[in-house]
């Protein structure tokens, strides 16, 4: 199990006690690293090491550790994610870096995340957006048999490529705006697509895009960085539909 | 004491409808009076939430996660069973009833299993309503797959995120609620006690996850949403928040807990890497569908590489034991069956505990492209992190921890014997009986949270008066100072072992002799070693930080704390009960490796409750009665 070639590399982690500290970078050392650790088991291992000598360990957001939940959130030598084809942090394994590596941490930067402490960031804005409309106004109890509505496979499966955003924030901090264009625009072209989503099409898009606003979210320049930095590969397609919505909406 | 569970009587069929009207109702105008609280939005919590919210109570929900998006059921990869028979193939109400109880190896309770598979319906066309993107076929009707336990293809799925796409469903309907202003929201908080004044369930006591700070809130009923405890076994399939805190805490409040020894441990799992290692990955069961599994015949073999093993030595077990199911043996058995080869000495992979899940047949008969189209993301997933191509060569799979049927104890209208707290989807205990089935998880949190919960509820807040207790109840100001206490202790012992080193060492314990087999052994040794390793965490475990500032080292500690009382109470209900059932396997009641029940003395739910933590904890009985479904050895040959 264990018999594997092990790494050791040089970590530079932005260090900030809260939102007021103005935050530096530390560096630590990782030892003993397998091709098998994954970037958080890396990172697990360092902590250890901290804490055995009496420091404060890093704290970084993570859950579930499968790429779905959308809470870890690192920028890894610039990238968000680390920069590997649609991979969250959880999901990086360490056989993409080598031995004596030095490898930049830092946490999501935008202006609508606030840094709350170390590598975590405040995403409730992403929250705000899909309060403003991201939803069907349906209520419990009384809809329709699921196959009342036909919706044609080709519309499903593109509904479902939009649904798959795991609203992690990293198209924010990719985005050299801080726009979250690519995130509010699979949510309303995934409710956009499907039938049951059309009859509040109007409102809805017009409200997401007041919320983004009103979070301080910054605006779209298609540099297309968050197509580039999602975990889900959600396409920038998305967004030139949102577009189309919006305009629509006005008349 | 025998436990009622108070299900309704009369033809099984007529049960929920009749209960429905039988309950008492909130006048619209009044339910804007009464407070409830929801903690944790998963399935359960965020279907609650947002349901209640919408009938017009005051509804405040919890969630440790800095968004309720994010709850663990969100990682459910298969899909969510109904009754629908839409492919006209054989299915109804009755056999989705009939599977559950078989499936449960008959220690479930017929009138709760009936009503979750007449709203499992109302599930499907709720989720559609809400944009759910299911997966339909090139008419544009709703498509089916199998699961395994059933003959009939009733499982819907959004590729191989349904419990995602789900949940953001639940989330959405949520979200819609907070706009609304009916549900107000509190993301970074955990749950560290359960209010209960004059033995009613009051309120709750949360520590902001931010700043610290405890927070207490008061309600007229709180809902315990918190999920399983499988984290008790250290390396599972849970998330890494995943927690029994939440239900020891109200255990220890006088809740009883139910079955903790029915675990399910899941066959189609990444197996371990190294020691390292946090968590394990689960691989969806929907793979079974068109993967098969095998190791070598011969021990020789295991060494080869998997394509240079013939197809006449290669031994495709679960097709030869269980020719009728094949694959899609239940999870208990298909784990116990790969546990059994490697046993055997024909594991495969590294420490030869891993068994083969091989798609070759499937892509000679189907395409690759259409498996990619299929499971294209699980393929994915597993290049990630083996680094390996599940397309040209065999997947290396193992069973682990996946799932607790077992949880606080409830009765039909998912109260626990403490009035006013309520438990809904895997933290109660109440349908899966010793082995869920797959794709039931998530059909049983949204209608606990959809269709249950909303009804139930109303017949328990009709009968009190609201705002009785407030938090100036100096009850609030107790269990705050009892929390900071034990945090106080926790960061004042300073050490030399870190929270993780002893929940990896409580892990391994619960493992080795309380996991796919146990014997009267294995757990005794558990039952003296846990209190002793917990002698130890209190004595010389390290939190580095303050308690008035973001610690993870904290959570972690107070989480591994209730573990190690947890994971005692868990050995001795799986040492009570001389007898084997689904996920509960004793090595001693076996019928040639197949799970030995004994009807005659442990057909019932064992609910135990708290008596202090040095002193034996007393053990509740509640009788299971059969009306509908004849008790029989379960049997998928």
């Amino acid at each position: 199990m264990s018999d594997h070639k092990t790494m050791t590399l040089t970590l530079i982690v932005w260090r900030q006690k809260n939102a007021n500290d103005p935050g530096k970078f530390e560096t630590y050392t990782a030892k003993g690293i397998t091709e098998h650790h994954s970037f958080l088991e890396m990172l697990d291992c360092v902590n250890e090491d901290l804490i055995h000598s009496g420091k404060d360990p890093i704290v970084f957001d993570h859950d579930c550790r499968e790429g779905i939940c959308g809470m870890c959130s690192q920028v890894i030598n610039g990238a968000p994610h680390g920069g590997q084809d649609r991979t969250t942090v959880c999901q990086l394994h360490m056989r993409k870096f080598k031995d004596g590596d030095t490898i930049y941490i830092e946490p999501w930067r935008a202006r609508a995340f606030p840094i709350i402490k170390d590598l975590i960031v405040d995403r409730s804005a992403l929250d705000k957006i899909v309060q403003a409309g991201g939803y069907t106004s349906c209520h419990t109890g009384g809809v329709a048999d699921g196959n009342a509505i036909l919706i044609p496979k080709p519309v499903a499966d593109e509904a479902m490529d939009a649904a798959e955003c795991v609203g992690c924030g990293a198209c924010v901090a990719g985005c050299p705006n801080g726009a979250a264009m690519l995130f509010t625009g699979a949510k309303v072209s995934q409710l956009a697509l499907l039938p049951q989503g059309r009859a509040e099409a109007a409102a809805r898009v017009k409200n997401m895009s007041n919320a983004m606003t009103e979070c301080g979210f910054g605006n779209c320049t298609n540099h297309y960085e968050c197509q580039a930095a999602c975990p889900k590969g959600i396409n920038v397609k998305f967004i030139a539909r949102m577009n189309r919505e919006f305009i629509k909406a006005q008349f | 004491m025998i436990l009622d569970g108070k299900c309704p009587t009369g033809p099984i069929e007529k049960t929920w409808d009749k209960h429905r009207f039988d309950l008492k109702l909130v006048n619209p105008a009044n339910k804007r009076k009464y407070n409830v609280i929801v903690v944790g939005t998963g399935l359960a919590g965020g279907a609650a939430a947002a349901s209640l919210g919408e009938l017009g109570y005051n509804v405040q929900a919890f969630c440790y996660q800095d968004s309720p998006r994010r709850a663990h059921s969100i990682a459910a990869q298969g899909g969510i069973n109904a009754a629908k028979n839409y492919p006209n193939d054989g299915d109804s109400i009755y056999r989705l009833f009939y599977d559950t109880i078989k499936g449960g190896d008959f220690r479930a309770r017929e009138a709760d299993v009936w009503r979750l598979a007449q709203v499992s319906n109302n599930i499907i066309d709720q989720c559609v309503a809400q944009g759910v993107p299911f997966a339909r076929d090139y008419a544009g009707y709703l498509d089916n797959r199998s699961f395994g336990g059933a003959q009939v293809s009733r499982t819907f799925f959004a590729r191989g995120q349904t419990g995602q796409q789900l949940l953001l469903g639940a989330y959405s309907a949520l979200s819609r609620q907070i706009k609304a202003g009916t549900v107000k929201m509190y993301d970074r908080r955990e749950m560290l006690d359960l209010v209960v004044v004059d033995g009613v369930a009051r309120g709750i006591t949360v520590r902001n996850l931010v700043t610290g700070q405890l927070e207490s809130y008061a309600a007229d009923a709180v809902c315990l949403c918190t999920g399983g405890y499988v984290n008790v076994f250290y390396l599972s399939t849970n998330a890494m928040g995943c927690s029994v805190t939440a239900n020891w805490k109200a255990h220890k409040k006088g809740a009883y807990f139910a079955n903790p020894c029915y675990t399910q441990i899941h066959p189609t799992c990444i197996p371990q890497a190294g020691d390292y290692q946090s968590k394990l990955t689960l691989m969806s069961e929907s793979l079974r569908n068109d993967g098969r599994v095998w190791v070598p015949k011969k021990k020789e073999d295991c060494g080869k590489h998997p394509n240079e093993v013939p197809e006449d030595a290669r031994d495709y077990y679960l097709e030869r034991k269980y020719p009728s199911y094949g694959n899609l043996a239940p999870r208990d058995i298909a784990s116990r069956a790969a546990k059994e080869q490697c046993d055997d000495g024909r594991g495969v992979g590294p420490g030869g505990r891993g068994v083969y899940l091989d798609f070759a047949d499937s892509i000679k008969r189907l395409g690759e492209d259409t498996i990619r189209e299929r499971y294209g993301n699980l393929f994915e997933m597993y290049e990630k992190i083996t680094d390996e191509n599940g397309y040209k060569r065999p997947m290396r799979m193992y069973p682990a921890p996946h799932y607790a049927m077992g949880g606080l104890w409830v009765d039909y209208n998912l109260m626990s014997n403490v009035p006013g707290l309520f438990v809904l989807g895997e933290a109660n205990f109440s349908v899966h009986g010793a082995n869920r089935l797959g794709a039931s998880a998530l059909m049983q949190g949204l209608a606990d949270g959809y269709f249950v919960i909303p009804y139930t509820i109303g017949g328990y807040l009709a009968t009190v008066k609201p705002g009785q207790v407030k938090t100036d109840n100096p009850e609030f100001k107790k269990c705050e100072e009892d929390v900071k206490a034990e945090q106080n202790k926790l960061l004042g012992i300073n050490g030399k072992k870190t929270v993780f080193e002893f929940m990896r060492e409580l892990g391994h314990l619960m493992w080795e002799n309380c996991g796919m087999a146990r014997t009267k052994e294995s757990l005794e040794i558990n039952l003296k070693k846990i209190p002793a390793l917990r002698e130890e965490f209190w004595k010389n475990v390290k939190v580095t930080g303050s308690g008035a500032e973001l610690n993870q080292q904290l959570e972690n500690a107070g989480r591994t704390a209730d573990f190690l009382e947890f994971g005692e109470l868990l050995c001795r209900d799986a040492l009570h009960r001389n007898e084997s059932c689904g996920g509960h396997f004793r090595v001693e009641y076996q019928d040639a490796g197949e799970a030995q029940r004994d009807d005659a003395n442990f057909c019932y739910v064992g609910a135990w409750e708290y008596k202090g933590l040095e002193k034996e904890p007393e053990l509740h009985k509640e009788p299971l009665k059969f009306e509908n479904v004849h008790l029989a050895v379960r049997s998928y040959k």
